[in-house]
């Protein structure tokens, strides 16, 4: 099939982009997105031009890497799927396809398609981890979980951070991202020593870092690869309450005095 | 009180005042059509006009600046953090998309930025109307009956009212169902009764409100011996 592509490119974070004009024959319904694109920079390479630059790793929807915004839909027009999984017999011969990368304050452009998602990263780091006793295996099944949650917390986890979420939220709200984490740990009884603080730390800092907040238009359940639901953002609500008037700050574990 | 402060400072705060007072908001209009249901009771006006006077006596005086003071209150609130997470929201994308293809996002959900002034406007004109009597309409102190038939007989007084009731509909339709979420109450397994619970009692208020202007441009509601 042939395509005409409009391709967001930007030399680097600090220069204006713009959207440029290409046209792609002889495009097999086989290929990936990725591998359309893969072709397409065969060619510019081929012609002595500077290749779009798109990020990407295990190519099987699984790391989180790739990303963009096709025709206005986070990942491409099929739900569930990461870019990489999207293939290009979803689209039409002489369909035009615009691709633009993630939209956000909080992820700024690298070059091309390719943003910074280190504020997640950053978000991680106040949060997301739990405080295990180190040394030999602890005993399986030692610690009980009920079905019930071991479901939830293994649908929370599924989250690879791509940032789909942000790009599609009207808010550019992280919300589903930060509480995919916060139910994945604070589920399990893991979990449990860290819960409220995490939420604290982690809601927090996703909005020191500049990503707008939920204003529950469901639009990222929509596109979320992983298909988390919002319904994990209501948890970390109730969390954030809770941590709000409950967790200790400062007092060296000592209740403040007068 | 730092607490406080710092809750108050994050968004999912903001939300939660939003919440808070918007389902003191959506109680007091609930409440409020109730009591114009009176305008049906088909006796010349005399039940709400009682009504009306009872809210107003010496007797009922503290309840009434109670509830003034309370809802002064909410709107103040509900508008204040509504105001900054909407600048926060805007800022959080400063490069738009050039084609955006929306999945799931509602109108109600996107128009809550515009129903809500539209809303604010026509609370201010409805007090103008019907409390103050200052909007440069008929109205006589007391006679709720007969400033609420004289009023909606004109077709713009009506088209105004239906048209705020209807941007209504929309707020509450997105803001009751939010609001289990931002409160924190749900669960996959509740989704469908949360959207029901959001829907039916958005529709019992939209309904009884939008009845008002009909029944009296109908001339189901009207002044026994014609304008008083």
């Amino acid at each position: 099939m042939k395509l005409t592509l409009h391709i967001w490119r930007q030399k680097a974070r600090s220069n204006k982009g713009g959207f440029q004009l290409y046209t792609l024959a002889d495009v097999s319904e086989h290929m990936s997105f990725l591998e359309m694109l893969d072709v397409l920079n065969e060619e510019l390479v081929v012609k002595g031009e500077e290749p779009v630059h798109f990020e990407h790793d295990c190519r099987e929807g699984i790391c989180g890497c790739c990303g963009a915004v096709v025709n206005g839909e986070p990942h491409g027009p099929k739900s569930g799927t990461t870019l990489c999984q999207l293939h290009m017999r979803h689209f039409h011969d002489n369909d035009e396809i615009w691709i633009e990368p993630f939209r956000s304050k909080a992820f700024p452009i690298l070059k091309d398609l390719i943003v910074d998602r280190g504020a997640f990263d950053r978000i991680i780091q106040v949060g997301g981890f739990i405080a295990v006793r180190t040394g030999s295996a602890p005993d399986a099944n030692g610690i009980t979980v009920s079905k019930e949650s071991s479901d939830l917390a293994m649908d929370a986890a599924e989250c690879i951070g791509c940032g789909a979420c942000v790009a599609s939220c009207p808010n550019g709200s992280a919300s589903l991202f930060v509480s995919a984490k916060l139910s994945h740990l604070g589920l399990l009884p893991q979990g449990q020593p860290e819960r409220l603080k995490r939420a604290l730390a982690m809601i927090r800092t996703a909005e020191a870092e500049g990503f707008g907040y939920c204003s529950n238009y469901g639009e990222c359940e929509a596109v979320c690869p992983k298909r988390i639901g919002i319904h994990h953002i209501a948890r970390a609500n109730c969390d954030f309450h809770k941590a709000s008037f409950m967790v200790y700050q400062g007092t060296g574990g000592k209740a403040a005095v007068g | 009180m730092s607490a406080l402060a710092a809750y108050w400072r994050s968004a999912v705060g903001k939300k939660m005042v939003m919440a808070v007072t918007g389902l003191i908001l959506f109680a007091y209009v609930f409440v409020h059509m109730l009591g114009n249901l009176q305008l049906y009771a088909g006796d010349g006006g005399k039940a709400i006009n009682e009504y009306a006077a009872f809210l107003h006596s010496t007797r009922a005086a503290p309840l009434l600046w109670a509830a003034r003071i309370v809802l002064i209150l909410c709107v103040v609130l509900h508008v204040w953090a509504a105001i900054v997470l909407t600048i926060q929201a805007w800022g959080a994308r400063p490069v738009r998309y050039a084609k955006r293809v929306y999945r799931e996002v509602g109108y109600a959900a996107r128009t809550m930025v515009w129903s809500g002034p539209i809303i604010g406007a026509f609370i201010v004109y409805h007090i103008l109307h019907l409390t103050c009597g200052s909007a440069g309409l008929p109205f006589q102190e007391l006679r709720a009956y007969e400033n609420v038939v004289n009023g909606f007989t004109l077709w713009y007084v009506s088209a105004f009212y239906i048209v705020a009731v209807l941007m209504l509909m929309l707020h509450f339709n997105h803001g009751l169902w939010s609001w289990f979420q931002t409160l924190g109450w749900s669960h996959p397994a509740q989704d469908r009764a949360r959207r029901c619970v959001a829907n039916l009692l958005t529709a019992i208020v939209v309904i009884g409100d939008l009845s008002f202007p009909i029944a009296v441009l109908a001339g189901l509601i009207k002044i026994p011996g014609g304008v008083a």
